[in-house]
């Protein structure tokens, strides 16, 4: 069976989505020479008017794609640095997202940002490494963060087909996974909507982005020892709190692994919800980058800021032992 | 300019003029909760541009929008309503006065964010020549916005892909309280020379000369020609927004304001009309402002469990858990 990389999914997902609505086109830096992958080949099938090279302005090209996008196209825009998306969090957040309900229904902004390089790559430096989804979420934009391929593609269609303004992030993390599907079986994965990837009755596991594959590294090595179930919510706003709470009304404990900084992170939201909502067995546990981290400076120090498989397992046995 | 089109312009600019203040007095009995950045003074900018334009061209403005958004033929009672918070409002009060939005007549939104409307109506003209229509798209901001980022690059990108944009700046002195000769390096009309888009600076307070300009830009853009930018020295004769009424700023003299005031480009057009023709148009814009005023005050207040309503045009809608009111 052929294996699909995660870029390759993001690829295809935007060619496909091209080849049925023309409506649909890209726009970003370096994207003739596909720079990220995302956009290998697209410029020989649909040409430049299709696959628009940017200059590096990135706020005015976000702008620039809510009055295409008013005007009735549906563009997608790449963004190559974690933090340019929080360069431009004013015209997606405050100008995109705005528009459907300040124009009390009148229009909406169907654009979707794309990150295809989310998180950190050793060596890359403290300014390119960082994990902003949660802010997204904060503000009440669509936000998916897909772990493996298959979701990448079905979530990339998904955000391109959606009316409303959906950022996409892309772990660099999970670009190395593969799976093992043929074109055919690649299906829209509907937005809000978690997967479990493994069952287990005594702990959920709920993990998001390239973290799912530790996560299920550590359940498998902890397979004797406890039964976890992974459960990657793969939309994070609107969140899949029906899909959560499913998982937690067969194990009753909860540890979440995230890579965002922890203070006001995506973890916190989850386990403030989960005490609101729900009576667990145990305290809840959250592993996550520290406080306010800053990674990217040095790959041994970056190793040390992100979530381990050590900690994880810490967690783990900590959630079931009560404490 | 067609002598038949004297008259139609005057008609528009005593329409914006008696509708604005109006909402001032409607700001001070407090059914305007927001109060209003009000364009008196600037009456010939909206009226000589939304003349040159068609319903199905697209304009984008800012917080000082309300002549360009009747200008361009909302209906005074949905926008005074709208200002007003009702539910008959054009975009059901959720606008408000300062983010008014009327897709019926190409009214694309009026941002808050100073400037940044100017790159979204170089998408919105650049995705509507690549849909092969020869409708084009307006930008219009003050003097303020002119240094900010997004609209300078936008400058570039309508250039570099000769977008059919007109970019329309209402010079009118004033960045809130900074003066524009403490706030602007260099003149408005270089920076969109620098890109290579054809610029000049035009009498603000001469509805005739506002519209030869913005007909001639429009029509260029129209059969390909590229974007425009249109510099208009005008001046706002009231405060920047309506709580200068008390607020009591000192940054403009009163010899200054007289000064603009001796201008008034409503006398100037009105002279350009004969009397009993302009005591007719007078006559029928106070029925016309009588009978918005009766339409927003007769609307509805949003009901507080439609506060979350129109956040998402689609599915999936967030569902909160222990929230009480719904999302849709």
């Amino acid at each position: 069976m052929p294996l699909l990389s995660y870029l390759r999914a993001i690829n295809r997902a935007i060619g496909d989505e091209m080849s049925r609505d023309p409506a649909v086109f890209i726009m970003g830096e370096d994207i003739r020479e596909a720079l990220t992958g995302t956009t290998v080949g697209l410029l020989g099938r649909f040409g430049p008017d299709r696959v628009v090279e940017t200059p590096l302005s990135e706020q005015g090209v976000t702008n620039f794609a809510t009055g295409a996008a008013l005007a009735g196209l549906r563009p997608v825009v790449e963004y190559q640095i974690p933090f340019l998306l929080l360069l431009v969090i004013e015209q997606i957040a405050n100008q995109a997202n705005k528009v459907s309900v300040m124009s009390g229904g009148q229009a909406s902004v169907p654009v979707t940002y794309l990150l295809p390089a989310a998180g950190w790559r050793p060596a890359w430096g403290g300014q390119h490494s960082d994990q902003p989804y949660s802010v997204f979420g904060h503000f009440g934009v669509k936000t998916v963060l897909p772990a493996t391929p298959d979701d990448a593609y079905g979530l990339m269609i998904s955000a391109i087909r959606d009316d409303d303004p959906v950022v996409v992030f892309a772990p660099i993390g999970a670009h190395a996974v593969r799976c093992d599907v043929v074109a055919d079986d690649l299906r829209p994965v509907p937005l809000g909507v978690g997967r479990v990837h493994r069952p287990g009755t005594d702990v959920t596991l709920l993990a998001t982005g390239h973290l799912v594959h530790d996560a299920l590294a550590v359940a498998r090595e902890l397979a004797n020892e406890v039964s976890i179930e992974v459960f990657d919510p793969r939309t994070l706003y609107p969140f899949d709190w029906h899909g959560l709470f499913t998982s937690l009304a067969k194990t009753g404990r909860l540890v979440v692994l995230d890579d965002a900084n922890r203070y006001c992170g995506l973890a916190a939201e989850i386990i403030a919800t989960v005490c609101e909502e729900r009576h667990l067995l145990t305290m809840p546990r959250r592993v996550t980058r520290p406080d306010g981290a800053v990674v990217g400076c040095v790959p041994e120090l970056d190793v040390a800021l992100q979530p381990s498989r050590a900690e994880l397992v810490a967690a783990i046995r900590l959630t079931l032992s009560g404490g | 300019m067609d002598k038949m089109q004297a008259p139609d312009l005057y008609r528009v600019m005593r329409l914006i003029r008696r509708f604005e203040e109006r909402a001032i007095e409607l700001v001070r009995s407090g059914e305007i909760a927001s109060g209003i950045h009000p364009c008196i003074g600037q009456e010939a900018i909206a009226a000589g541009l939304g003349a040159a334009l068609r319903r199905d061209d697209v304009l984008f403005a800012g917080h000082r929008a309300h002549g360009h958004l009747l200008a361009k033929g909302t209906k005074p009672g949905a926008l005074l309503a709208e200002m007003a918070g009702r539910v008959n409002g054009v975009a059901r009060g959720r606008g408000g006065s300062f983010h008014p939005s009327d897709f019926g007549v190409g009214v694309y939104g009026c941002t808050g964010t100073v400037g940044h409307g100017a790159p979204m109506a170089a998408g919105a003209a650049w995705a509507l020549a690549r849909r092969g229509t020869d409708r084009v798209a307006v930008s219009v901001f003050g003097d303020g916005a002119v240094n900010q980022g997004a609209l300078l690059e936008s400058l570039n990108l309508a250039a570099l892909w000769q977008a059919p944009v007109i970019f329309v700046c209402e010079n009118n002195g004033y960045a809130t309280t900074l003066p524009a000769e403490r706030g602007i390096a260099g003149s408005v009309p270089a920076r969109a020379l620098a890109c290579g888009i054809p610029a000049a600076s035009h009498d603000g307070m001469d509805p005739e000369t506002v519209h030869g300009a913005a007909a001639a830009a429009v029509a260029r853009a129209r059969r390909g020609g590229g974007p425009a930018f249109l510099e208009f020295r005008t001046y706002r004769f009231e405060g920047h927004h309506t709580f200068e009424l008390t607020a009591g700023l000192r940054y403009r003299s009163a010899a200054e304001i007289a000064g603009w005031r001796a201008r008034d480009p409503l006398v100037l057009q009105g002279s350009r009309v004969p009397a009993d023709v302009r005591s007719g148009i007078d006559a029928d814009v106070e029925e016309v402002i009588e009978e918005a005023v009766r339409f927003a005050v007769a609307g509805n207040r949003p009901s507080p469990a439609e506060a979350m309503d129109y956040l998402y045009a689609a599915a999936p809608r967030p569902s909160r858990p222990g929230t009480l009111i719904e999302v849709r």
